[in-house]
């Protein structure tokens, strides 16, 4: 939770000594506020009130990382209940569960075709982060020899489902040179579970029924020196799971309740009679950390990857859609050529609609930083010469050979400065709103 | 250890509006709806009051749509030929509410008529006794023209008329005032511009108790992540009592979803986007499951396939504590 500049001017000694290069304490404090200068340029400060400090300035939500040999997985540092308050910042992260029991080809298969899919969306590559490898046989063997087939088959970050300490013991013996997340302690099996994520220096996850033993848990194991934790408070479904996630990160962002200020783990597809789909989609979007699927289905990871992406993007920063000449229907050289901006809901309205109106077409998308027509014409970043150097830099001349460019009629304004940029052109000017494309084209383009 | 769990206390609420009258209330339907009425964030019930479920509504039109996805013309199939068979089959497919769309145009391309569309209107009162929106073709003048006569057909039922957009509400909203119905207030997602309509509507006199508020929402994919956020922060601010944001939010995650690539097209996509029928289904629900947690009071959908996952998922959220 941030802490003002007033809180940490009570904590420095008031002296205002000079030594740490400020006029002031307070002005030091309002530096450390802003996180422009760092505590230990105080020499004075005494050792409790640095105590107090650092961990008023830790992150509400601790970040975990791990790694596969290729690849990495950051997950927490949350600061805000809600989208628009700032952002979220670090997606949830999908995982594959794999078992250990199945036939260990099969496995592999499953492994190398989830891990080579992905999917391009407006020029963002979505892909799966990892698998969650559940030692299902209970034998030690047979689970240390999955996840080396696992590992075989993709450098992804990995989930460690293993109940048990030995389970754990020999999955970890495959997982050498990466960093898996291990699942789980409780109440039973903590203190040898702990032993063994701090020897391999993995997180851990802390598993309990409600949140009373979930904290007691997890202060427990900050006793013996484990700092990466991940909540698994047994979630259960749609109601439950989104009281209690909600509930943690209130704990964490508004109480600053720091042993609950972890990312949370959850397995939408295991509870009885849930829609993994529509459980995962409130997980992603109501305070998710790691999600376990159960089965590789493009059809509904690329929606889910899809939503992620939505719900994560920053509201101050809106998706742009990268600068180019985008084929829509299959387009000819004799096909129109129509210009809009990078942002994203503009490409895709005018997109949709060229589409939907069955025309073939191509749409020049000029880098206008992500603002839409008038925004960025108002700003200065969508002008004549911007269109022109675009529409020269992604090979307009080469894709039509009619040499007409139609611009949206919000900025006809720029048509005759546009004529001079582009000396050989006919600019022509198109309807103010995308929906009006198709009857545009219509009345206006022959080919 | 004993974690205390932080509550909210609000101090607003969202308003109650009721759609369809009873033979009681001087109209046919069998039941009314009511929607709203929420003293805390979507599904928070351990810190305030959820007195109705999100409602869902079938999508219908007044004749077969000409491009829709060949996946809802065959779900649909043979109900499509007449508004009356398919507010039934919505009917029974266990909607609480048909949303009538009045085409622009009849199947023989000639302009839409006030006579077609009381026909219609009347057609799918007599089919069904749930309660009814009807939304005219989207274009003012049009719009206007089958309206009033629609609202007047339907006098006495309460129905739910839209849709009233900031360039053309007046006529909507009088007519639908003077025949006792309610309004479909939509604005370009925008917390000031939903709140701005509101104002302007309640200014010719219509209750605020009659009128819904459709704050627009994109689809998954398709800037779904501005609509979102837009109805978390009306919803916050009715919570915090400001009165013209405390209206209960219509969306429309049929109409969004199904007009998408992703859902309309089998053929000449990337392969990595998986089955087309699934793919669909979980564009319409995913839409549909997410507007739900961000403050969504009705959502009007058009796969009965979707209706059923997002009314089991509301239910379960809405059980009572095991």
């Amino acid at each position: 939770m941030a802490i003002s500049g007033l809180e940490i001017y009570k904590l420095l000694p008031q002296t205002n000594c000079k030594d740490c290069g400020y006029p002031t304490c307070l002005a030091f404090a309002m530096k450390l506020a802003a996180k422009q200068a760092a505590l230990k340029d105080c020499p004075h400060i005494s050792e409790e009130a640095a105590e107090k400090l650092a961990s008023a300035s830790e992150p509400p939500i601790r970040l975990i990382e791990l790694h596969g040999e290729d690849g990495k997985v950051e997950i927490g540092n949350e600061t805000v209940m809600y989208r628009h308050e700032k952002t979220f910042y670090h997606k949830p992260g999908i995982f594959l569960r794999v078992r250990d029991d199945e036939d260990i080809d099969a496995v592999k298969a499953n492994v190398a075709e989830a891990d080579a899919w992905s999917v391009d969306y407006v020029g963002i590559d979505l892909y799966l982060d990892g698998f969650a490898v559940e030692a299902a046989s209970g034998n030690a063997e047979s689970f240390k020899k999955t996840v080396a087939a696992v590992m075989d088959s993709s450098k992804k970050p990995l989930i460690l489902l293993a109940p048990n300490p030995d389970l754990s013991k020999a999955g970890l013996e495959a997982t050498e040179g990466s960093q898996p997340l291990l699942y789980a302690a409780n109440a039973d099996n903590w203190e040898a579970m702990a032993e063994i994520a701090k020897n391999a220096d993995v997180p851990l996850v802390v598993h309990a029924e409600n949140l009373d033993d979930l904290a007691d848990l997890t202060k427990k194991l900050q006793d013996k020196g484990l700092e990466d934790l991940v909540l698994d408070p047994a979630s259960g479904g749609y109601r439950e799971s989104l009281h209690t996630f909600t509930t943690l990160r209130r704990l964490a962002v508004k109480s600053n309740f720091r042993p609950l200020g972890f990312p949370i783990i959850s397995f939408p597809g295991a509870q009885d009679g849930v829609d993994e789909s529509l459980l995962a989609a409130q997980h992603i979007a109501k305070y998710g950390g790691f999600i376990v699927i159960e089965k590789f289905n493009p059809s509904s990871l690329y929606p889910l990857l899809v939503l992620r992406q939505n719900i994560y993007t920053d509201p101050q920063k809106p998706i742009q859609v990268k600068p180019g000449i985008y084929e829509i229907n299959n387009p000819t050289e004799d096909s129109p050529l129509m210009v809009t901006t990078n942002f994203s809901i503009t490409y895709f309205a005018i997109a949709n609609e060229i589409e939907g109106a069955g025309w073939p077409g191509w749409l020049l998308v000029t880098d206008a930083e992500g603002m839409s027509v008038l925004t960025a014409w108002a700003a200065g970043k969508f002008d004549a010469e911007r269109i022109a150097k675009d529409a020269k830099a992604f090979g307009a001349e080469d894709k039509v050979k009619h040499k007409k460019i139609i611009l949206p009629g919000h900025v006809s304004v720029l048509s005759g400065e546009l004529e001079e940029e582009l000396p050989g052109w006919e600019v022509m000017v198109g309807p103010r709103e995308a929906m009006d494309i198709g009857s545009y084209l219509k009345a206006m383009w022959k080919e | 250890m004993t974690v205390e769990i932080p509550k909210e206390k609000w101090t607003g609420q969202v308003r109650e509006v009721t759609i369809g009258a009873t033979a009681e209330d001087g109209g046919t339907r069998t039941h009314t709806l009511t929607i709203g009425g929420e003293s805390t964030l979507p599904f928070l019930n351990f810190e305030g009051n959820i007195p109705h479920r999100p409602a869902l509504a079938i999508e219908i039109r007044d004749r077969k749509p000409d491009d829709w996805s060949p996946l809802l013309m065959e779900t649909w199939g043979e109900a499509m030929e007449s508004p009356a068979a398919w507010a039934k089959a919505a009917e029974e497919a266990g909607a609480d509410m048909i949303y009538l769309v009045l085409s622009i145009k009849n199947a023989d391309g000639e302009e839409n008529t006030p006579e077609n569309a009381r026909r219609v209107v009347r057609e799918v009162l007599d089919a069904t006794g749930l309660p009814l929106a009807v939304a005219g073709p989207g274009q003012a003048d049009v719009d206007n023209e089958l309206l009033v006569p629609v609202a007047e057909e339907a006098q006495g039922e309460r129905i739910l008329l839209g849709i009233c957009e900031e360039g053309n509400y007046r006529t909507i909203v009088a007519t639908a005032m003077a025949n006792n119905h309610l309004v479909q207030s939509k604005t370009p997602m925008d917390v000031n511009l939903s709140k701005q309509l509101v104002i302007l509507i309640s200014d010719m006199g219509m209750p605020l108790e009659r009128i819904v508020m459709d704050p627009t929402t994109g689809a998954l994919g398709y800037g779904m992540e501005y609509g979102y956020s837009v109805m978390e922060r009306l919803r916050l601010a009715a919570l915090q009592g400001d009165s013209m944001t405390q209206q209960p939010m219509l969306v429309n995650p049929g109409w969004e979803a199904w007009k998408v690539k992703e859902s309309k097209v089998g053929e000449g996509v990337p392969e990595s986007w998986g089955e087309w029928q699934n793919r669909a289904l979980e564009w319409e629900a995913l839409t549909a499951a997410t507007l739900v947690q961000s403050g969504a009071d009705m959502l009007i959908l058009r796969h009965p396939e979707t209706l059923k996952r997002v009314k089991s998922m509301i239910d379960a959220l809405l059980a009572s504590a095991a």
